[in-house]
């Protein structure tokens, strides 16, 4: 059984037909990427898979559940974590505890108990802080722990959202053009990251990139869209030498 | 964990302060240097202290703008004076101050919290619009409210004192426009003193604690907070609440220094909830400390003035536009960077150096 099997998905804003027919089985351990111009729908397909946007067709199964039009946070507790194209993080918190705010449903003692500092408090605060700082150090962010998150560098940044969707124990983790606005350099230690964050927490992945060389990279499938329609599906190295892709995509 | 270990300094100085000032003002009062009218403002400073934090709670943590915390010091205020009035005579002094601090902040908190439900679901302007109304809807119910009480129980009435029905013995407790008189006169300097430190303690705990981050997290970014699984609107309801429920405990206080309780629009009204929120903004919004400072020097300051009656207005202006200019004008805070004159080096340079904290 696939991890996420999405079946003629579809979103209407008024008249326009944003994501039409959209299907996609994405198996355990794969790295997905999708494709495709820009406005072609990519980042709606992802709000609708994290329940920012309700679809108007289709349905959504994650791991064989129903989650459609379920609420942003169940999604999440259900077992998808997301990041974002602009970075969305707590900016006025530090680095620690952006990653702790992910850790929130991990972790639980009540509201009473941390206003009057009960020993549970202290065990479970140490507890999140173990795990926390054992999240940021495979991304070697533990050194910068204290920092407030919006006074990390851009790249940082990014791998900071990337921390703390994992922080949230995901089996299926979105990823918004994690390389957007990357030097080369940057976008190859991405490309490592990736890599390892498979290896370390055994996570599905599907990304969206407009960077063909991460894409044929470390993709194993593609889909591409175009005008909120699928154009091609399969293996990476098929689909990039799909006539129908150069055309709309990579350009005749 | 150099962060935390700030902020903890930070809280440990501004308890230091407040000890400091408690003390001063003590040692002024029994050596006759201190007017009895200055002496008599000590224990409001403290209770707009309080509703002053409880704002900043939701300003600063929430990141809401509520124009009707007065109307939660109201609720505290006659709910413990009602109290405390109709069991004058059969519970001590003491046990009964201190249910009255309970019954008024947990009816605050019930007020807030059943406010809180439709309010939240409105962001920024018209939420601040929609907690002024309620305010101002508290205050007047509260204006036209006779309660009374005889042999047969509790009476209601919100359209004169005869419609209350009364037997010859009964007693009217909240007499309409009138108020509440008569409330024991328990709120002490050093109750007030006490309390405020406790609450700047649990604010602190409450800041750093799980639900905390929750409620930061929410506030920095509604969508990436969701996105992470956490539930927004009980989040959303739990700091609210609590926030309503210290402006209620600022109305006990308050309501238990007075003899004669009344909801006007100066104490419980439109202005004072402005009031509140200045001291909260130009104390530095998300800042306790700043909150409690700048309530205790504008709320002090006109009586400090009174010898120049003529200019009095226009030097409390002029403290107004420098506070604000202080705190926020960007060639200002550039300056006070550079010449270490932010809160954090002003901690560094005369906080206790305290060890790691956890």
């Amino acid at each position: 059984m696939s991890l996420l099997e999405v079946s003629s998905l579809g979103i209407s804003f008024g008249g326009l037909r944003a994501v039409d027919e959209f299907n996609l089985n994405i198996e355990k351990g794969e790295l997905y990427g999708l494709i495709g111009p820009n406005g072609a729908g990519k980042t709606t397909v992802f709000n609708m898979l994290t329940g920012i946007y309700k679809p108007t067709d289709g349905k959504i199964f994650l791991d064989g559940k129903d989650i459609t039009g379920k609420k942003t946070a169940d999604i999440n507790k259900a077992g998808i974590a997301r990041t974002f194209q602009n970075i969305r993080l707590f900016g006025d918190q530090s680095v620690l505890d952006n990653v702790k705010i992910g850790l929130h449903n991990s972790f639980e003692y009540g509201t009473g108990t941390g206003i009057l500092r009960l020993p549970k408090y202290f065990s479970v605060e140490k507890e999140m802080d173990k795990k926390a700082l054992e999240i940021l150090s495979v991304f070697g962010l533990d050194k910068e722990a204290d920092v407030l998150a919006s006074n990390l560098p851009y790249g940082k940044q990014r791998q900071l959202e990337i921390a703390r969707a994992l922080a949230t124990n995901p089996s299926l983790l979105l990823l918004d053009e994690p390389a957007a606005g990357m030097n080369p350099n940057e976008t190859k230690d991405l490309m490592n990251t990736i890599a390892l964050i498979r290896k370390e927490f055994g996570v599905t992945i599907l990304l969206i990139e407009h960077d063909m060389k991460l894409v044929s990279g470390i993709c194993e499938k593609l889909t591409v869209l175009n005008f909120g329609r699928v154009l091609s599906q399969g293996e990476t190295s098929t689909v990039l030498n799909d006539p129908e892709v150069i055309k709309a995509y990579l350009g005749e | 964990m150099k962060n935390l270990n700030k902020s903890t300094q930070k809280l440990l100085t501004t308890i230091g302060i407040i000890i400091v000032l408690y003390l001063v003002v003590t040692i002024m009062e029994a050596t006759g240097n201190l007017s009895s009218l200055m002496g008599g403002l000590m224990v409001p400073v403290c209770a707009f202290s309080l509703v002053a934090v409880g704002l900043n709670l939701c300003v600063g943590y929430l990141g809401e703008l509520s124009l009707g915390h007065a109307g939660f010091m109201c609720v505290g205020a006659f709910t413990s004076a009602f109290f405390s009035k109709v069991f004058m005579n059969t519970i001590p002094d003491v046990p009964r101050f201190i249910l009255a601090f309970i019954i008024g902040t947990a009816m605050a908190a019930l007020f807030g919290f059943l406010i809180a439900i439709p309010v939240l679901r409105l962001s920024g302007d018209y939420l601040a619009i929609v907690t002024l109304a309620f305010g101002e809807i508290i205050k007047n119910v509260i204006n036209t409210l006779y309660v009374g009480i005889d042999g047969n129980g509790i009476h209601l009435s919100i359209k004169d004192m005869l419609s209350l029905g009364m037997e010859p013995g009964g007693q009217v407790i909240v007499n309409g426009a009138q108020g509440v008189t008569g409330t024991p006169r328990q709120s002490t300097f050093l109750i007030s003193v006490i309390l405020l430190i406790v609450v700047l303690i649990l604010t602190y705990n409450f800041v750093h604690s799980r639900t905390g981050r929750a409620v930061q997290a929410i506030r920095d970014n509604q969508i990436a907070a969701e996105t992470v699984g956490l539930p927004i609107t009980k989040y959303k309801l739990i700091a609210f609440t609590l926030s309503a429920a210290i402006a209620g405990l600022g109305g006990v206080l308050f309501a238990h220094n007075i003899s004669s309780l009344q909801a006007t629009t100066n104490t419980f009204g439109y202005n004072m909830s402005i009031m509140i929120l200045v001291y909260v903004v130009l104390g530095g919004i998300g800042n306790f400390r700043g909150s409690v400072i700048a309530t205790a020097v504008l709320y002090l300051l006109p009586e400090l003035l009174r010898g120049m009656q003529n200019y009095r207005m226009l030097i409390y202006s002029v403290v107004l536009i420098v506070l604000m200019l202080f705190n926020w004008a960007p060639g200002i805070l550039k300056w006070r960077e550079k010449h270490g004159f932010t809160a954090a080096a002003v901690t560094q340079k005369f906080g206790k150096k305290k060890k790691e904290v956890q």
